[in-house]
């Protein structure tokens, strides 16, 4: 498998991060060094073995459905960039 | 009393119990060690008016009986706990100014000890890397010297293992996700403790590789590391993960009595070209258990191999996601906008401008590898792997092995820089000893062992049963006994 720059340009876009047009040539290769590595694990034998979903054998635990906390606005905006009227506030979104 | 500093936990909690020293004393002389240390860019947020004040309050709970072991104890946090009120940023631009509302469990656990904030100590961006040298901060510096250059302290937790190894602080928490304590710890010269997968709640550090982070502490002795294990872990409701199992007096079982023991050393951990030193230090260590009465065993753990590919796939998928939340709404830093741009421009422009590059090629691998018609073959399958991993471990532990003894890693510190020009994947090779224990949800402890040829330390480590890190611990007590290391770096700075 080996990644172009318009499959580096697509990752990027997926994972909201902005890259500029002259830098997808170097992260093209940059991804493909790491998945070449990754690409070892096709030599593993993987027949019948269910993907892990966690490394301790407990089930999660359930928590009672009850209001714990609340009355918490001026802490919940405290650290938004932008906030207006006990709001976030964003770019319009909709037009 | 000169050099308060450079007293153990255990030490000085004797002296405080005894009312031979005063937290004040203790506290002030880490901050002025501290204040002297700049040069060594260990602590990036000083926080020495509340550690005045909470070492007062901590010297009035030590007049009264049964004060904690850690009361009046100074320590440092990494900047990845979130601290109520004291910036907490993970060493990332995106989190700038960011201030947290609440306390993490772990470090709340050790304020009720009676512990003593002293700041926050640097690290990798968002706990990734193996240098120190991905922070918004600027790198953090080995205090061990050995010619002109500035050496790494390893990573990510490289401003804990700083701190500690210059007596900045008494002790240190980290956080490891594949070797983020122990690395660090081996190429400093002290004890690093990575805890059984949810014996420490992960509520409040920030969250990099959710099914791997685990936090522990950073100290000068394995004694010390057991007395701050204890006081960190326990069941926490607020982490659906941490385990409710019953958290023992380590210390207590600190016997230094290891007959018997089983030990198994792995040969799939003998690494061609491994550096002979490192070949050395290892059968040392092996000989030094058997002094001991240990019974070594030669052990196969078949799928190591596989361990640090399988961990660049898990470790960047949970970590897109959990980055996802860096979207310049909630918290940290917004971009500027220029006019016209809408949401997305924002979170694009946000995440472009707040994460370094590390960071940002993690979360696009990990975007990557969990995009569909990928998620398959690549997330599924290093899920798969991450099971056989875990089952080579679980065999040898059900044959009845109690421990396994391994390098730390492969190589002892090297210069800042030095690395800069090779692909990532040579970064990663670092934790190749360490990455399995994540894998597996084990315990793992790193204790100084030696020095290599120019006189830097190295590391071994103790991997332990599930939830056994007092056995483990004893095995590592042991094996710091028969090493005898007490090297110190010299002061430079």
């Amino acid at each position: 498998m080996s990644i172009d720059e318009n499959t580096a340009a697509k990752v990027a876009k997926l994972a909201r991060i902005e890259v500029e047009s002259q830098d997808l040539t170097a992260l093209a290769k940059e991804f493909n060094d790491i998945l070449g590595f990754i690409e070892q694990l096709n030599e593993v034998d993987v027949e019948g073995i269910e993907p892990m979903t966690s490394v301790t054998p407990q089930k999660l635990i359930r928590r009672s459905d009850n209001i714990t906390d609340g009355d918490k606005q001026s802490s919940v905006l405290k650290n938004a960039p932008l906030s207006r009227e006990g709001f976030y506030a964003v770019p319009k979104v909709v037009e | 009393m000169a050099n308060l500093n450079s007293l153990t936990i255990s030490e000085a909690r004797d002296k405080l119990k005894s009312r031979e020293i005063s937290s004040l004393e203790l506290t002030n002389s880490c901050l002025s060690a501290i204040d002297a240390a700049d040069a060594l860019g260990a602590f990036v947020h000083k926080t020495p008016e509340l550690a005045i004040e909470q070492a007062k309050l901590a010297d009035e709970r030590l007049k009264k009986e049964n004060a904690p072991d850690l009361c009046g104890i100074p320590l440092g946090i990494k900047d990845l706990f979130c601290t109520k009120g004291i910036e907490s940023q993970a060493a990332s631009r995106i989190l700038e100014n960011f201030k947290p509302e609440y306390e993490s469990t772990v470090s709340q656990n050790l304020l009720d000890n009676g512990t003593v904030m002293l700041g926050k100590l640097n690290m990798d961006e968002f706990a990734m890397g193996s240098s120190n040298e991905t922070s918004i901060y600027g790198n953090a510096i080995n205090p061990w010297k050995i010619d002109e250059r500035g050496l790494t302290p390893g990573g990510s937790s490289g401003g804990s293992a700083t701190a500690v190894a210059a007596d900045l602080c008494l002790a240190a928490t980290g956080t490891d996700t594949g070797g983020s304590i122990r690395q660090p710890a081996a190429f400093t010269g002290i004890v690093g403790v990575k805890p059984t997968y949810g014996r420490c709640s992960r509520w409040g550090v920030i969250a990099f590789a959710s099914s791997l982070d685990q936090a522990g502490p950073m100290t000068k002795t394995v004694r010390d590391g057991a007395i701050m294990l204890e006081a960190m872990a326990g069941n926490d409701p607020k982490d659906s993960t941490s385990a409710n199992i019953e958290v023992p007096n380590f210390e207590a079982m600190l016997t230094g009595d290891i007959k018997g023991k089983r030990i198994g050393i792995p040969k799939e951990y003998r690494l061609d070209g491994m550096p002979s030193e490192i070949e050395k230090l290892w059968s040392d260590g092996t000989e030094m258990l058997r002094q001991a009465g240990a019974k070594i065993e030669n052990i196969s753990l078949p799928h190591t191999k596989y361990a640090l590919p399988a961990y660049y796939v898990i470790a960047p998928a949970e970590a897109s996601s959990n980055l996802a939340r860096y979207d310049g709404v909630r918290y940290g830093r917004r971009a500027a906008l220029s006019s016209g741009d809408g949401i997305n421009e924002m979170y694009e422009k946000t995440r472009a401008e707040g994460f370094g590059p590390e960071v940002k090629r993690r979360v696009m691998i990990g975007t990557y590898v969990l995009s569909a018609g990928f998620y398959d073959a690549y997330y599924n399958r290093a899920r798969r792997v991450r099971a056989l991993i875990k089952r080579d471990f679980d065999e040898i532990f059900a044959d009845g092995v109690d421990a396994i003894l391994t390098p730390t890693t492969p190589s002892a510190a090297f210069g800042l820089g030095e690395m800069s020009d090779a692909d990532p994947v040579q970064m990663y090779l670092n934790d190749v000893f360490t990455v399995t224990v994540n894998l597996a949800g084990l315990p793992g402890v790193s204790i100084p062992a030696g020095v290599d040829k120019s006189g830097l330390p190295l590391g071994l480590q103790i991997i332990g049963r599930p939830w056994e890190e007092g056995d483990m611990l004893n095995i590592a007590y042991s094996l710091e006994q028969a090493a005898g290391f007490s090297s110190k770096p010299s002061k430079w700075w």
